[in-house]
């Protein structure tokens, strides 16, 4: 049995696990403790859950238990890896490199950056997504303190190079910190082989509670630091003070390990749907995949469907809950920025749907999602008066168009 | 965002969704918007001798409210004379569809379609085309 909507926007955010939140239960109201307090054993029971969910969160990511640092997800985590290290490293440098596809919690805080004096560099990716290595290597300076590259896309699902990415960061002695809220947890991450100093995750894309997420920070070669940007009670040896939300790092921990437990499982079926959902769709005509599909997270598919819009996609496919890359869905009518970045034309990313699977989909489901999406396209393409004119062979940039 | 029913009505059921023969001189067709904002709306009228609009299509590619304000703008204008059309105002749209803010934009394209439409009828005839507005944005 079909129960609609169907969701299929597990970037934006995934359904608790069960078996996570069975976990988490007793911490509300038996296991209440406070994981700081150290006289009394609620103040023990807390905080040996926090240590054993360190321990699960390590084995996920392969680092030590001593270098995660909680926080209440990874906005948090890369506001404090980013002005973190600006702080700490001010004697050392001013200048940061970062990319135009980041998340907003990294561009804006690179933005905050520059007002306070720093230098950023935003480097321009390919029509697949990618950044080039050589641009990279090429902005360096010798200010250069911090290299801040996402793992992997939230709207295009593409995966940067990350082990060459390290590899240049290291060569000119700089620090790596990836935004990798939409790998960990789907693709095998090692800190270690990736070459990683700091890295930010979250639980609630992972199966995981919402409000709880990490920053992990790198204790040997290099050892680094960063500046707390929370004053209070120096937990979180020193670089996020404020009382652990210890129902929700249990949720994490919880989450890593089935993660790491059930990920090759997980993805073969995954990647197995997400591929038949996409070749399906791309037998409609003028529809198009966006961003590398060599280097691409398994659960995630972006299609624009020339010639309809995407917000009036959107209701058409009611049935499905999934996410646009027209903004008129906001405030700004500006479409997706990460997709302009990628070189699509406005018009093309107007028309783009996302589509991101999780361990819950099921065949139905997308049995269902490939009907509904087809009908929806055919429908408004009859409305269209661009698809009329495709039709007829009238190349749309020849009209000039009454800008609005 | 939350479309109201009427919104959701016109976009699930289009009314006069089609193609009038531009090639006649009867026909006016206005095409306003542009594929890079996301919107684009064609409107055809189709007028009698005694300046009646007997008929009118559209096509749009755009969001729900774009949709739903060109299909209404369409069943208004079928029996109005051309004079009575031009009276037609994008706040008519907005209220009538339960426009929020945000897409009060599309209102103001499916006025400018009608008013873009007739101009083309006006030219076509021989009838000097009128000052339009420019841009509301």
């Amino acid at each position: 049995m079909l129960t609609l909507p169907i969701y299929l926007d597990n970037n934006a955010t995934t359904p608790l696990d069960p078996r996570v939140l069975e976990a988490m239960i007793p911490y509300f109201t038996q296991k209440f403790g406070n994981a700081a307090s150290r006289n009394h054993p609620f103040g023990w029971h807390a905080e040996e859950a926090v240590d054993y969910a360190r321990e699960q969160i390590a084995a996920l990511i392969n680092c030590s238990p001593k270098e995660i640092i909680f926080t209440s997800g990874a906005t948090e985590s890369d506001n404090l890896a980013i002005k973190g290290v600006f702080e700490m490293y001010a004697s050392k440098g001013n200048h940061i490199i970062t990319a135009t596809t980041e998340h907003k919690a990294v561009l804006d805080t690179c933005k905050h950056i520059e007002k306070l004096g720093g230098k950023v560099t935003y480097l321009p990716v390919n029509a697949e997504g990618l950044i080039d290595l050589e641009q990279l290597e090429n902005a360096i300076t010798d200010k250069t303190i911090l290299i801040s590259i996402m793992y992997a896309n939230n709207e295009v699902g593409v995966i940067q190079p990350i082990r060459e990415i390290s590899r240049i960061a290291k060569k000119h002695g700089v620090l790596f910190f990836t935004d990798a809220t939409q790998a960990v947890g789907k693709i095998p991450v090692d800190v270690e082989a990736d070459g990683i100093d700091l890295m930010a995750f979250s639980a609630h894309k992972m199966y995981g509670p919402k409000g709880v997420g990490a920053l992990y920070v790198r204790r040997k070669n290099p050892r680094v630091k960063v500046t707390a940007q929370m004053d209070g009670g120096g937990h979180e040896r020193g670089m996020r003070s404020g009382t652990l939300n210890v129902p929700g790092i249990v949720g994490l921990g919880k989450a890593a390990e089935l993660a790491k437990q059930d990920m090759e499982k997980d993805t073969a079926r995954i990647s197995a749907m997400r591929d038949r959902l996409e070749r399906e769709l791309l037998t409609l005509e003028e529809s198009y995949v966006n961003g590398s599909v060599e280097h691409r997270l398994p659960h995630v598919s972006n299609i624009s469907f020339k010639y309809v819009e995407g917000e009036g996609l959107m209701m058409g496919v009611k049935d499905l809950a999934v996410s646009s890359g027209s903004a008129c869905t906001s405030a700004s009518l500006e479409p997706s920025y990460v997709l302009k970045a990628l070189g699509l034309s406005d018009d093309l990313a107007h028309s783009s749907l996302r589509f991101g699977l999780s361990r819950f989909t099921t065949d139905e489901e997308i049995d269902f999602a490939i009907g509904h999406v087809k009908e929806a396209v055919t429908k408004l393409r009859e409305m269209s008066p661009l698809w009329e004119m495709f039709k007829e062979g009238i190349d749309l940039n020849s009209i000039e168009w009454a800008e609005h | 965002m939350a479309y109201s029913d009427k919104v959701i009505d016109h976009y699930s059921n289009p009314r006069n969704v089609g193609t009038l023969d531009k090639a006649k001189s009867n026909v006016g067709t206005g095409l306003v918007g542009a594929p890079e904002c996301g919107d684009v709306m064609r409107l055809q009228i189709e007028v009698d001798e005694n300046q009646i609009i007997t008929d009118a299509k559209f096509k749009t590619f755009g969001c729900g409210s774009a949709i739903a304000s060109s299909s209404l703008a369409t069943e208004w204008l079928k029996g109005k004379s051309v004079d009575e059309a031009l009276a037609i105002d994008n706040m008519d749209i907005v209220e009538e569809l339960a426009l929020p803010p945000v897409k009060i934009h599309c209102s103001v394209l499916a006025e400018d379609a009608i008013k873009s439409a007739i101009n083309d009828y006006r030219v076509k005839n021989g009838l000097p085309a009128l000052e339009l507005p420019k841009s509301h944005h």
